[in-house]
């Protein structure tokens, strides 16, 4: 298993790892018996994802997919963090072996998880503007 | 990061100085080629037999009873694929074998099932060992051969050989035994403990890779596995290696010169890091402790995943492995783990440290400084551990 420098810099020193007290938004993704579950914790104000934080139970590629995701996501609107594929996520860290794209899946389901959290804690329906989110099933690895 | 500190013995070990110097001396001075004519070729001959014999010697066997091969799972394939030709014509098609084999005979296995064999997969207990009573149970008047692994690879646990070598015996049935992780780390006598049929492989014991060999009992029908040339009494085909073979003996003799006082040295660091990474929360040894290799330690620790264990315990200057199914590259953890009973959770979350001969008090003095940062550190970012945390709800309680 060779990985790139940027994953193996983004797995030994993580971005926005932890918590987010105050976040508005909270998204989890896959499961343990696959070994990789992504947790994104969001605080939006006016459209706008001013902080981001996450905690990944998974290998090194889930980390640094995870921590590039929310380098990614920060400071941007909605709108366009919805944008964000997991294919943008494994060019910003230079590629991922192909056994391990689906943890760059995981990190945009992430994403839209928690944004699609967002809206349902103001009763709004969020399929309609994020879309469906796959479950673990919907991998590649599978 | 200065020294680096080899705790993967299972998967391979080092060749040792000596083997070294034998194999090189051999390469340009043994090349003849054991099947010439010449003085060149037939001193080959002669060092190829004197290894034989000198392997025999070690094991308990007789020389004519030993074929050199590729390694272990050359040897597991033919011990299988070798004796059911001759049984299955005389109504013997069914194989009994572990759950927890290495897969060059759970594989070999799948692909004699294919061909109409049939296989019974013993389940094991959840300390990691072969229950005798289950053999017997298990064994059919259809009954060819019983394969069960000597220790596991990844747990370390060491079954009742000669118990199942005895019953076997008694039934009329061919034993053969996985011996790759034993061999020269646990004392081992094929007569005594009445085993038909033994694999071994050499980079398991400070010798090269790509040489092992099977023990086969005379008077059991072996079919050929590699056919071609006479080699190996038209056995098994190909020109011997020869200066691995030597190697191989060299490092096999070495190992058993000063077993007890390296099985008490690993077994005192074994135990050591045993005591060590127990202190750790929510962790739990995998596999017997009473009946395991004397250099084996296989841990889960809840909350975080072993791929991820393993690359920062490397940025640390450590090489381990882990029972992860990211480091297996398939979606599921270790068969291991599984067959013990560990949910796929924990299974991911598995390390093993094998120690050989060249691991010292220092090397379990970094582990021990090193590992329960890392944990506590994978721990602080899994989303799994903050669950656990908060509700209490955890596979091993403390």
């Amino acid at each position: 298993m060779l990985y790139s420098e940027k994953v193996m810099d983004h797995f030994a020193n993580p971005r926005n790892v932890g918590e987010l007290e105050d976040a508005n938004a909270i998204g989890e993704v896959g499961n343990v018996k696959c070994g990789d579950i992504m947790k994104m914790y969001l605080k939006i104000e006016g459209g706008v994802i001013t902080d981001v934080r996450f905690k990944t139970f998974g290998c090194g590629a889930a980390i640094a997919t995870s921590s590039m995701a929310t380098e990614l996501i920060k400071g941007k609107t909605i709108d366009e963090a919805l944008t964000l594929t997991n294919q943008a996520v494994v060019e910003a860290l230079d590629g991922l072996p192909p056994v391990k794209v689906h943890c760059s899946v995981l990190a945009e389901q992430a994403v839209k998880s928690a944004i699609a959290d967002y809206y349902t804690r103001q009763g709004i329906d969020p399929t309609p503007i994020v879309g469906e989110i796959g479950g673990c099933d919907s991998c590649s690895c599978h | 990061m200065s020294k680096l500190v080899y705790m993967d013995n299972a998967a391979t070990t080092p060749v040792s100085p000596e083997a070294t110097a034998v194999i090189a001396k051999a390469l340009t001075e043994h090349f003849g080629n054991p099947s010439s004519i010449y003085s060149l070729g037939r001193d080959s001959k002669r060092i190829l037999e004197d290894c034989r014999q000198r392997a025999a010697a070690v094991l308990g066997a007789e020389p004519q009873e030993i074929y050199f091969t590729s390694g272990g799972s050359e040897s597991d394939n033919w011990a299988l694929k070798g004796v059911l030709p001759f049984l299955s014509k005389r109504g013997k098609n069914h194989i009994i074998t572990t759950a927890y084999e290495h897969h060059a005979i759970l594989h070999t296995c799948k692909a004699l099932e294919k061909q109409g064999y049939s296989v019974t997969y013993l389940p094991v207990s959840e300390d990691g060992l072969v229950s005798v009573d289950a053999v017997a149970n298990a064994i059919t008047e259809k009954t060819a051969i019983v394969s069960i692994m000597y220790a596991n690879n990844e747990i370390g646990t060491v079954n009742p050989i000669a118990q199942i070598g005895a019953l076997c015996r008694e039934k009329g049935v061919l034993f053969h035994t996985d011996a790759v992780q034993a061999v020269g780390h646990l004392p081992i006598h094929v007569k005594e403990q009445s085993i038909d049929l033994l694999s071994l492989s050499a980079h398991k014991f400070n010798g090269p890779k790509g040489t092992g060999l099977l023990y086969c009992r005379k008077g059991i029908v072996l079919a050929n596995l590699i056919e071609g040339g006479a080699q190996e009494r038209s056995r098994r085909a190909g020109t011997e290696s020869l200066p691995t073979i030597m190697g191989m003996v060299t490092a096999l003799e070495n190992a058993v010169a000063d077993l007890p006082e390296e099985t008490a040295r690993l077994t005192g660091m074994r135990d050591r890091l045993i005591a060590e990474l127990s202190k750790i929360p929510h962790c739990r040894l995998n596999g017997s402790a009473e009946h395991r290799l004397p250099g084996n330690v296989n841990f889960s620790f809840e909350g975080i995943e072993g791929e991820a264990l393993l690359l920062m315990l490397d940025m640390n200057g450590i090489c381990a492995s882990s029972g992860s199914a990211c480091t297996s590259g398939s979606l599921d953890p270790s068969h291991v783990l599984l067959s013990i009973g560990l949910p796929h959770e924990v299974a991911h979350g598995s390390l093993r440290l094998s120690l050989g001969r060249y691991n010292t008090d220092e090397d379990v003095d970094h582990l021990v400084k090193v590992l329960p940062q890392v944990v506590e550190r994978l721990r602080m970012m899994s989303p799994v551990w903050e669950e656990k945390t908060k509700t209490g709800n955890f596979y091993f309680q403390d």
